[in-house]
């Protein structure tokens, strides 16, 4: 009876110190990402103090001589993305299509790993592709002045995110109900029609937020974008700008934060432009969770 | 880099604790004898190459060293904590008069050469440019080879990232001329490239391009370009010869400062780095030995 209870009592202490592990884990990611907002604060604010605003949103970046304009680092930052997302967005939702919807079986069983694979490929190994093989073709193919270019870098990200939003897609596809396929078909839809006018309208949400992922993935990605963009701080404005060197935020912080005075000035506006970009991932993850929302919402109402 | 440094710095202790004194040799007195190196980052892998080889010769002295900067180990001679500062820079008046304020005399040897020799694709028919055309160049005056005698091609510019010190001195001493007064900048759209093999890569493969980089880093198969300082004058080559003989522009000299003439164990180590077999590492390190 006493060791019976004794156990009861034990299991029930388990169970408790379980639960509350669990729930730390779960809060321990808020916490950090807070802490980290709060750092990224407290070293980055001094910079409106510092330098004024008029040279922080100038258009010229030579910290050693003290001009902090950070407009070039955030238009080359969007410009790769972009660029990265006109490559990545057909390629990946076709991927994902043909994988959901067209290929049989076993190609599937194939080409997921594979994709996958191409998910896992360290970035400064494409860096190295970037550099000693793209960038040279596309100098001789585009007759540019020199390959490294916003549009090296974005054909580079758009192949790291590319794994991302072929997962995601083909996950959001997958969970279209079959019924859906088999209603439209016996309408006498085409493979194609079904495909166009009820599978990917019906997958939408998972779809953008597929995208909308790869876009974090992108914007955030340094090691490639440093080596073949070619670093310089120019002002991107048009498209055209993807065909001339752009200096991004993530390369800018990377390559400036190794040998920067703690405390100085140029160290201050270096976690200021980290504060930009961690604001930017935050709006772009902020409305994939916005859209999937909107669209559960309006699902629920279809459906009652 | 960084790491590289790091790793050697490491190396560099663990094999000075492993020649420390035995407690049978006898010769405490002279194991005791220490020397703390620091300063320029340009330097500190030709000054960690000397330590090391220095342990051949002499095991029972211990060198210390590290970077930092050569503002960093001039500092740290004026307040008396280094017995050998680096520099890849001459001391400014101020320094020396803090120094001996604080009763240190600092001297000065030159203990190697630096040269940044000019590059560009080997199909490039330009082979010689001026001071003048160089400053041109960097800072968008100038942005087509015909310009400059060459072929009807964009020019696309090379240069190291910002904090880098020969990105530094590249804008003193070539795109401001040596003109303290000057507030000329490199042209927007320079392209800033991380590392001397980004540059190189880039040369290599781009007949646009027009690059800078230590001549100890440059492959044989790039074209270097001759440099003349006068719009009229001879062109030159970077070389072993023409940067000691001071007719190349683009050199500087590197230094080591101690405190007051030096005496005993830092008198022999400088006598040594002076000497022909430590010259020879200035060499196999990409730098200009001074002899």
């Amino acid at each position: 009876m006493l060791a019976r209870e004794h156990m009861e009592k034990s299991k029930n202490f388990r169970e408790y110190a379980i639960t509350r592990l669990i729930r730390v884990s779960g809060y321990s990611a808020i916490v950090f990402v807070a802490l980290i907002f709060f750092f990224l604060l407290r070293e980055g604010i001094p910079a409106l103090a510092e330098v004024d605003l008029g040279t922080l949103f100038s258009t010229r970046w030579y910290p050693i001589e003290g001009l902090y304009g950070i407009l070039p680092l955030i238009t080359g930052s969007l410009i790769v993305t972009v660029g990265a997302m006109l490559v990545a967005v057909p390629f990946g939702i076709g991927t994902a299509v043909f994988m959901s919807e067209i290929a049989p079986r076993w190609l599937r069983e194939v080409l997921k790993p594979l994709v996958e694979l191409l998910g896992g490929l360290p970035s400064v190994v494409l860096g190295f592709l970037g550099i000693l093989l793209l960038s040279p073709y596309l100098r001789v193919l585009l007759d540019l002045p020199t390959g490294l270019t916003a549009l090296a870098g974005a054909i580079l990200l758009g192949g790291i995110a590319v794994p991302t939003i072929v997962s995601i897609a083909e996950d959001a596809l997958d969970a279209v109900p079959t019924s859906y396929r088999e209603g439209a078909w016996a309408l006498g839809a085409t493979r194609w029609q079904t495909i166009w006018r009820v599978t990917l309208p019906a997958a939408r949400s998972g779809i953008l937020t597929a995208v909308m992922l790869g876009i974090g993935r992108t914007i955030g990605e340094t090691m490639t974008v440093m080596m073949v963009t070619g670093n310089a701080p120019v002002l991107a404005v048009h498209l055209n700008s993807l065909f001339s060197p752009v200096r991004t935020m993530t390369a800018t912080i990377a390559a400036e934060m190794g040998e920067v005075a703690s405390g100085s000035n140029h160290y201050h506006v270096l976690f200021f432009i980290g504060m930009v970009l961690f604001l930017i991932s935050l709006a772009v993850n902020l409305s994939a969770a916005a859209i999937v929302f909107r669209s559960k919402k309006r699902a629920e109402r279809v459906l009652s | 880099m960084k790491l590289a440094r790091l790793l050697l710095l490491v190396l560099v202790v663990t094999s000075l604790a492993a020649c420390g004194p035995s407690p049978v040799s006898g010769e405490t007195a002279q194991a005791a004898a220490y020397i703390e190196n620091k300063g320029s980052d340009t330097i500190v892998n030709l000054a960690l190459a000397w330590a090391e080889r220095y342990q051949g010769v002499r095991p029972e002295v211990r060198i210390s060293v590290s970077g930092g900067g050569s503002g960093t180990g001039i500092a740290a001679l004026i307040n008396g904590t280094v017995d050998i500062a680096n520099a890849s820079r001459q001391i400014k008046d101020e320094e020396r008069a803090s120094a001996i304020a604080n009763g240190i005399e600092p001297v000065e040897f030159v203990i190697a050469r630096d040269a940044i020799a000019i590059i560009v694709h080997p199909d490039n028919p330009v082979g010689q440019l001026t001071l003048m055309q160089l400053s041109n160049i960097y800072s968008g005056r100038i942005s087509n080879w015909t310009e400059v005698g060459g072929e009807d091609r964009p020019i696309v510019r090379l240069s190291r990232e910002t904090n880098s010190g020969t990105h530094v001195y590249f804008l003193e001493t070539v795109l401001r001329m040596g003109d303290g007064d000057s507030d000329l900048l490199f042209s927007m759209n320079t392209l800033l490239l991380p590392s001397s093999e980004g540059i190189i890569n880039e040369v290599r493969q781009n007949p646009n391009a027009i690059g800078y980089d230590g001549l100890g880093y440059v492959p044989p198969d790039l074209k270097v370009v001759a440099v003349a300082r006068d719009p009229g004058g001879p062109y030159i080559l970077p070389a072993i010869a023409t940067v000691n003989d001071g007719s190349y522009p683009i050199a500087r000299d590197l230094y080591m400062y101690t405190t007051g003439e030096p005496t005993g164990v830092v008198q022999e180590y400088l006598d040594w780095i002076l000497s022909p077999e430590a010259q020879e590492i200035v060499a196999e390190l990409g730098f200009v030995p001074i002899r």
